[in-house]
């Protein structure tokens, strides 16, 4: 066989754009099947009256989601400013020409992001029986923002060390040159660059923290500093009806959302000024 | 007494040797500058009058203070030294005038209207006053350089250094900033310029000084060591500065 027959061998078979076509096709073939399948199968109306129940919904918004959601919006924001704050201390001390302090801050950031979040706020919730005495201020809050703040710090310690790394190194010696100390030079001159650089990262971890901040109820707060999830459960309980909780869990994505897009926005921001 | 004077300098990095012995001084009011093939030194040499590189052996005195001292007051010593970088280096977060300003407040104390003044009068000085608003990022590079330069200016230092100011530039901006350059030595201001622009180091410099190899070769007055080097290393580097199609005869 020459050549040539083997081309006109390969061209008998499918072409490329055939063989795309196809495969597409088969795609959408078990898509519409398994539609199909579950439209037929599934008990709607259960489904519905279990998990999306009008009246539920409206008995929802009237006995308190409205608070429960200001409640998440709280948590996570004063969790995020107590995790801004300390992962900036860490990342400092990471980068720190002083031993001790790198190795303290290292030791803290791989303990809190190795663990899970909720052992930690199981460590709160027990802390009032280790120390009878303990009186952490502005309870709740005081209690949920640490709880969670101790563990955002460790995430965003690090994407702030990265964010410091990442201002090139003729900023400090321009800074320097001009007679800046090392401190000035960090403040005016390195952090509000690396703050830039990881400003997409960091709205990251507060859709993180948004999330974490479910695990509050760990702690065993009371009615009345119930957050979203704290508020469903509570109310699906009592109702026999996963309603109030989806309804919670639809607030979560009310608040995500945004921020989501927020993150795209600031990363094409990013990508457009380099 | 010499503004700079430096003894002895010897720097490494790692096993690479970069300034194994030299010994220069600037005057009041004098302009030096500095040429040599890359990888000579003569940049480490620059990076080393403010300490930006610490050398492992010798001094810098600056008006007789020693800055490799570990007790001298560095911060102090670097406000008498303005550097004008190759990459400009400016702060893309803060506006033109933020630039020049942010120094003189947060280091010299100024107030902000006063710090403000001096870098509308230094912006006015490099031809840019129009640009005060403007952010880095929306200037052209010979621009940049400019602003680069009058930021170093607004701390009134005593000596400016230049490292290779117009190597990032685009052929047809590098005649503004050497223009700026010209002019500041105009009026007096001692300058230690790293360059390789030989026609503003023969128009411009009082002094120029040939590196290779990590040491100073020769050094004089720019119609001597330009004009008619002694020095046969001197004479094979300047060949292929002015003369780039200039082919070595091989032996």
């Amino acid at each position: 066989m020459t050549v040539s027959d083997a081309v006109v061998e390969k061209r008998r078979g499918l072409s490329p754009r055939q063989r795309a076509q196809r495969s597409r096709g088969i795609q959408y073939a078990v898509l519409v099947v398994i539609v199909v399948v579950a439209a037929f199968t599934a008990n709607w109306s259960q489904i519905a009256n279990v998990f999306f129940k009008p009246e539920f919904v409206k008995s929802a918004f009237t006995s308190g989601l409205p608070g429960a959601f200001l409640k998440t919006i709280e948590y996570t924001a004063g969790a995020f400013v107590i995790g801004l704050v300390g992962g900036t201390l860490l990342a400092l001390m990471r980068l720190s020409p002083v031993a001790p302090y790198r190795w303290i801050a290292t030791a803290y950031i791989e303990f809190f992001r190795g663990l899970p979040a909720i052992v930690v706020f199981v460590a709160f919730s027990l802390l009032p029986l280790a120390f009878a005495d303990l009186v952490i201020p502005l309870d709740p809050y005081g209690t949920v923002w640490l709880a969670l703040g101790i563990v955002a710090a460790a995430y965003m310690a690090e994407v702030i060390r990265a964010g410091i790394q990442a201002v090139p190194k003729g900023q400090i010696e321009a800074a320097r040159s001009l007679g800046m100390p090392v401190g000035v030079a960090t403040r005016k001159i390195v952090l509000p660059q690396a703050f830039r650089i990881v400003l997409p990262p960091l709205a990251n971890d507060l859709i993180l923290l948004v999330k974490d901040s479910s695990l509050v109820f760990i702690i065993g707060t009371s009615a009345a500093a119930y957050e979203l999830t704290g508020f469903g459960r509570d109310l699906a309980n009592t109702e026999s009806n996963l309603t109030p909780l989806v309804t919670a869990g639809f607030c979560y994505l009310v608040i995500t959302l945004p921020l989501g897009l927020l993150v795209r926005w600031l990363e094409a921001k990013a990508a457009r000024a380099h | 007494m010499a503004l700079v004077e430096i003894q002895n300098l010897h720097k490494s990095f790692g096993s690479n040797h970069v300034l194994r012995g030299i010994d220069f001084t600037v005057e009041q009011g004098e302009v030096v500058c500095v040429i040599g093939p890359s990888g000579s030194g003569k940049s480490t040499l620059l990076r080393c009058v403010n300490l930006l590189e610490v050398p492992q052996e010798g001094q810098v005195f600056v008006r007789g203070e020693d800055i490799t001292d570990r007790d001298c007051h560095l911060d102090s010593a670097r406000q008498q030294i303005g550097m004008v970088f190759q990459q400009f280096n400016l702060f893309p977060h803060l506006s033109v005038l933020d630039n020049c300003t942010v120094a003189q407040t947060t280091v010299l104390k100024r107030s902000k209207a006063e710090a403000e003044q001096i870098a509308r009068d230094t912006l006015d000085r490099v031809g840019l006053s129009d640009k005060v608003t403007a952010y880095p990022m929306q200037l052209s590079g010979g621009q940049q350089q400019r602003v680069a330069i009058a930021r170093a200016l607004s701390m009134d230092p005593a000596l400016m250094l230049f490292d290779e100011p117009t190597s990032a530039l685009d052929p047809e901006l590098v005649g503004d900033v050497l223009t700026v350059m010209r002019k500041l030595a105009l009026d007096g201001m001692t300058m230690l310029v790293v360059t390789h622009e030989m026609a503003f180091a023969r128009e411009v410099a009082d002094r120029v000084v040939f590196m290779d190899g990590g040491v100073i070769v020769e050094q004089g007055p720019p119609a001597e060591v330009i004009g008619n080097p002694k020095e046969d290393r001197t004479r094979t580097f300047l060949r292929r500065v002015l003369d780039p199609t200039h082919v070595e005869p091989t032996p």
